[in-house]
């Protein structure tokens, strides 16, 4: 399926293609929003990845806890904001793993932008 | 005839409920933010408003991608916070008016908007924290009418679109035959990406100038798509469409009477604005 949009670098915008491919991920992600079932992942992961129906991309994305293969897999990122919260994961463990920085690094990044003009 | 007093423009992050139910708000890091909300607060026990229309977009709380509806208004008679995966303690539910919701509702769908209508609808931090920022210290004293916009899931509904959303809504509240006084808020952006090698985004320049846009010339950001503004803004810093429709539900006279921005809350750069409306 064609993308109606142009490319934005480092970007994935979460389109038809995505919310397609990436359905079941999500929809399991989605599910964390209740402590239960946040704790029945925690149980069992390989059994609630299976009641959800991942694929196996998507098994081995969340098996790496890896944020760029999840998107790669069809994650979108308020949903999986969900999955990080249960390893108490915050934004900028998230932002330093995708751009391959320490955390520190990565809020010295924020902060720079302070000085853009 | 319903007032539109004016409209309340600001960037709404989960870790904001973390500071508050931590009791943070006077640490350095977030002292900046907190702080800029006080004569916001003013301002809003001066005017007193009796109802508040919040655009905002929901994250993944009362709607998920098997319904997705670009434009969602809420007509329930209270609306509950809740869980949003992280634990943070919710905050409480806010009272909801219905017969205005189906005025503008009605009103809407007359302009050919097409809005989803919830009787049942949880709002999510980009309406709660808000919220609890403005009116810190008792039980929100305004009841809300939740206008949801999808920023989840593209194609998106444009810049132009929403400009046309907010401009509708005041129509619509405008041609209410109560005596209500009515705040516009939008809550969302402004620069900031969560997702990508590209996390961290922020365009300073760029918010500046959208903020300035508001007052001098407030469908400026109209000119751009969607996607022109996730490379501006970022991937979430698409949000500021809450900012545009709130902007365009100010049909009066506006002035800019309060402004703040700061970089960053978590990944966001966080802006403000307070605009009356007069006339």
């Amino acid at each position: 399926m064609s993308r109606a949009h142009a490319e934005i670098p480092g970007t994935v915008i979460f389109d038809s293609v995505q919310a397609m491919k990436g359905y079941a991920l999500n929809k399991m992600c989605y599910s964390f929003n209740a402590e239960c079932n946040r704790q029945a992942f925690l149980d069992n992961e390989e059994a609630y990845c299976t009641q959800y129906g991942l694929n196996a991309q998507q098994r081995e994305a969340i098996r790496n806890r890896n944020v760029l293969q999840l998107i790669a897999a069809g994650g979108n990122a308020y949903y999986l904001a969900k999955f990080a919260g249960i390893f108490g994961l915050d934004m900028q463990d998230i932002g330093a793993q995708q751009t391959g920085l320490s955390k520190e690094e990565f809020k010295t990044k924020l902060l720079a932008a302070n000085m853009q003009r | 005839m319903a007032e539109i007093v004016g409209g309340i423009t600001t960037s709404h992050v989960p870790a904001i409920g973390g500071a508050l139910a931590n009791g943070l708000q006077g640490e350095p890091y977030w002292k900046p933010f907190f702080d800029g909300f006080i004569p916001v607060r003013k301002w809003l026990s001066e005017v007193r408003p009796s109802v508040a229309v919040v655009f905002y977009n929901d994250h993944g709380l009362n709607f998920f991608l098997d319904k997705m509806p670009t434009f969602a208004v809420g007509a329930a008679p209270e609306y509950r916070n809740s869980d949003e995966g992280w634990g943070i303690p919710t905050l409480a539910p806010l009272g909801g008016h219905q017969a205005l919701s189906w005025h503008v509702i009605e009103s809407l769908v007359n302009e050919e908007f097409d809005p989803v209508t919830c009787q049942e609808m949880l709002i999510d931090h980009a309406v709660s924290l808000p919220v609890a920022l403005l009116w810190p210290d008792q039980v929100c004293p305004v009841k809300v009418i939740p206008v949801c916009i999808n920023t989840v899931q593209a194609p998106l509904p444009s810049a132009k679109r929403c400009f046309k959303l907010g401009q509708a809504v005041a129509r619509a509240v405008q041609s209410w035959k109560g005596d209500e006084k009515v705040v516009m808020i939008g809550t969302g952006g402004l620069s900031h990406q969560l997702d990508g090698e590209r996390a961290g985004f922020i365009n300073r320049p760029f918010d500046l100038e959208f903020m300035r846009s508001l007052i001098e010339n407030p469908a400026w950001a109209t000119k751009y798509s969607t996607y022109e503004l996730v490379e501006k803004a970022g991937t979430q810093g698409i949000e500021l469409l809450m900012w545009l429709a709130t902007r365009a539900a100010l049909p009066g006279r506006v002035r800019q009477l309060h402004t703040n921005y700061h970089i960053p809350i978590s990944n966001t750069a966080a802006g403000l604005m307070l605009m009356d409306n007069q006339g």
